[in-house]
């Protein structure tokens, strides 16, 4: 079993209270830090744990901490981004749900270090009856004195309040989530400036994920030094991973970064393998953005060594033969999975989701979703999977924001590792009329 | 020049509360959360008079209330039903059926994605990912999550939504025990 530092106490009851998340040892980081500690202690504990932003980008939070601008006279901000919307991650919905006090107190503990007085938690609008309880906790801290005036008799004061999205990917962006918490349309803004010297209403901000704020308890509380030593190298500490598809235990696992990805997927105690007796086929390790890997490149890297559940492990090989954490958004396909279809539910996505902003990710998102749906509806040509290759090509890098990347990665690395199977259906569309599964293919040609 | 509307007085003291949040003078934050105050309060949708309602409350103009609206897939610009179905649609749940429980529902209820009943009651709209991956396939209703779904659960489901016939809204939970 390994170490959990965020979801120790998820199953017991009345942990999204104060008295209970108090009587698991909870709020014992923000005394600590408050009383003990100087913020630039904090910010040095945080580096020294090798945290890097859970989000997906995997940036140290040490260092984005660093970057922030101190003016005199000017406000800070923290705001967290709990805009969790990447396709297959649904952790901080399930870490706010279940504990929102760690969240709470992280915002409290994280705001001291950088000397922010105001917090915003941004959630997504269909997590609404999350947001509802924060608000709860929230609330609890208040009457607790662990918000507001003289927090413990510190002489700290922060008000912390959580403000709902309305349905837009693009505001997990950070930039874009402050145009967003500014109340207009969520376009992402032309960088530099960060945040980190101009966010919020124009002054400096950091912008952290919700598991990124989260952990800062746990770092408080033992010291960086002891986090940095759980993991593989630089993926310290511990990681959330939302699991789902074709597996028996679909769910939300707290892992230390030292296990296989074989594990994984196949251990009783995560995913409890594919579902059904079914053959595993295809993983998408970090949220849809990554790039999908076939199974054996999944479970072994290029250079013949198990694939680890690290940052580094996973991306080994780089984008011919690897991929990225991410998120931890981890997905996962069985045998009789059409790749193409799966393709084309993330590419509808991403044209979906594109703020419209920059025209390669405007224009190329929709054109890559109709060739798809073309290839997928049998009257597809082989030029059009080159054509496919040379749009996403021409989207990634372009953007304003990681957005097109995003778009463009899924489709580079569906093309590479199973380039057969969109040629199957450019080559038998007869046989495929409204096939759903792989398999029903296969066996329709051979008949 | 449309019809006028107004909050009720507890709606609009929420709203100002929602405001005292934000620092003198940037009172326009509080937009998105408003919308929704003013969607689930003027029958499930933004209408033109509903959106100047919010934004003479804010004190901004009525453009910048219109190109936030419709830039958010939350909000509806036109009339929905009372009971708005969206059924998430992307990889997790399309690989264990979401689209056999959207097939169900329009031959159910009589209607394409994106089309209400003729009685007002339910809308059908696929959405994105909801972030329920792990309890696929999922529908969401109002704020209410109906996860792990099945055919006979949907069936339920929208027996016992009828029956109640109440409009569901993001800003409350009203959620249905299957």
């Amino acid at each position: 079993m390994g170490k959990k530092l965020l979801l120790e106490h998820d199953n017991v009851p009345g942990i999204n209270t104060l008295s209970v998340y108090r009587q698991k040892g909870g709020y014992t980081a923000l005394e600590k830090a408050l009383k003990t500690m100087t913020p630039e202690a904090i910010v040095e504990e945080v580096k020294t744990s090798g945290l890097r932003g859970r989000g997906g980008a995997g940036f140290p939070t040490g260092m984005k901490w660093s970057f922030l601008a101190k003016p005199e006279g000017v406000p800070r901000y923290l705001v967290c981004n709990a805009d969790e919307s990447e396709p297959g991650t649904f952790k901080d919905r399930y870490l706010m749900e279940r504990i929102p006090h760690a969240l709470i107190e992280g915002m409290i503990v994280s705001s001291f270090a950088l000397g922010a007085k105001t917090s915003y938690i941004y959630i997504r609008g269909e997590y609404f009856y999350v947001a509802r309880i924060l608000e709860a906790a929230i609330a609890e801290a208040y009457e607790a004195g662990l918000l507001g005036k003289n927090i413990l008799n510190s002489g700290f004061d922060h008000d912390c309040y959580v403000q709902v999205g309305a349905g837009a990917y693009i505001c997990g962006e950070e930039t874009a989530l402050l145009e967003s918490l500014e109340g207009k349309r969520g376009n992402p803004r032309i960088k530099p400036p960060f945040p980190a010297v101009a966010g919020l209403y124009g002054c400096p901000t950091v912008v952290n994920n919700v598991e990124t704020i989260a952990a800062v308890v746990p770092i408080v509380n033992m010291t960086g030094a002891e986090y940095a030593k759980i993991g593989i190298g630089r993926s310290t500490g511990t990681k959330l991973i939302s699991a789902s598809g074709h597996i028996n235990k679909p769910g939300v696992y707290e892992i230390e970064m030292n296990i296989t990805v074989e594990d994984f997927i196949f251990s009783d105690e995560y995913c409890g393998g594919i579902r059904n007796g079914k053959q595993f086929k295809a993983l998408v390790a970090g949220g849809s953005s990554v790039p999908i890997l076939p199974a054996a490149l999944a479970l072994t890297t290029a250079a013949g060594e198990k694939r680890m559940m690290t940052y580094e492990s996973l991306a080994d090989g780089g984008f011919a033969t690897g991929t990225m954490l991410g998120s931890g958004g981890f997905i996962v396909m069985d045998e009789d999975t059409s790749i193409v279809k799966n393709l084309y539910t993330f590419t509808r996505f991403y044209h979906h989701e594109s703020c419209g902003q920059c025209s390669p990710c405007r224009e190329g998102t929709g054109w890559m979703e109709k060739l798809l749906h073309k290839i997928l509806d049998g009257h597809g040509t082989l030029a059009d999977v080159d054509l496919l290759w040379e749009i996403q090509g021409k989207i990634e890098g372009k953007t304003i924001c990681p957005l097109g990347d995003a778009a463009a990665w899924p489709v580079a690395s569906a093309i590479r590792h199973f380039r057969k199977e969109f040629e199957d259906h450019v080559n038998r569309p007869s046989s495929i009329k409204d096939v759903k599964h792989y398999y029903r293919l296969n066996n329709l040609a051979e008949a | 020049m449309s019809e006028r509307l107004q909050f009720s007085d507890e709606t609009l003291a929420t709203a100002k509360r929602i405001i005292a949040r934000y620092p003198e003078g940037k009172q326009k934050s509080a937009l998105i959360p408003l919308l929704h105050l003013a969607q689930a309060e003027f029958d499930g949708w933004l209408s033109p008079a509903a959106m100047d309602c919010v934004s003479e409350l804010l004190q901004i103009q009525r453009i910048e209330a219109y190109e936030v609206a419709s830039f958010y897939s939350m909000f509806n610009l036109k009339p929905v039903g009372k009971c708005v179905l969206e059924v998430c649609r992307t990889s997790s749940c399309w690989l264990l059926g979401a689209e056999d429980i959207v097939r169900h529902i329009e031959k159910k209820l009589h209607i394409k994605d994106g089309e209400t009943t003729s009685d007002g009651m339910f809308t059908l709209k696929t959405v994105e990912c909801l972030g329920s991956c792990g309890t696929a396939p999922m529908l969401q209703c109002g704020a209410d999550f109906y996860e792990n779904l099945t055919l006979e659960k949907v069936d339920t489901l929208l027996e016992k939504m009828k029956e109640d016939g109440s409009r569901r809204t993001y800003t409350r939970d009203q959620m249905i025990k299957l």
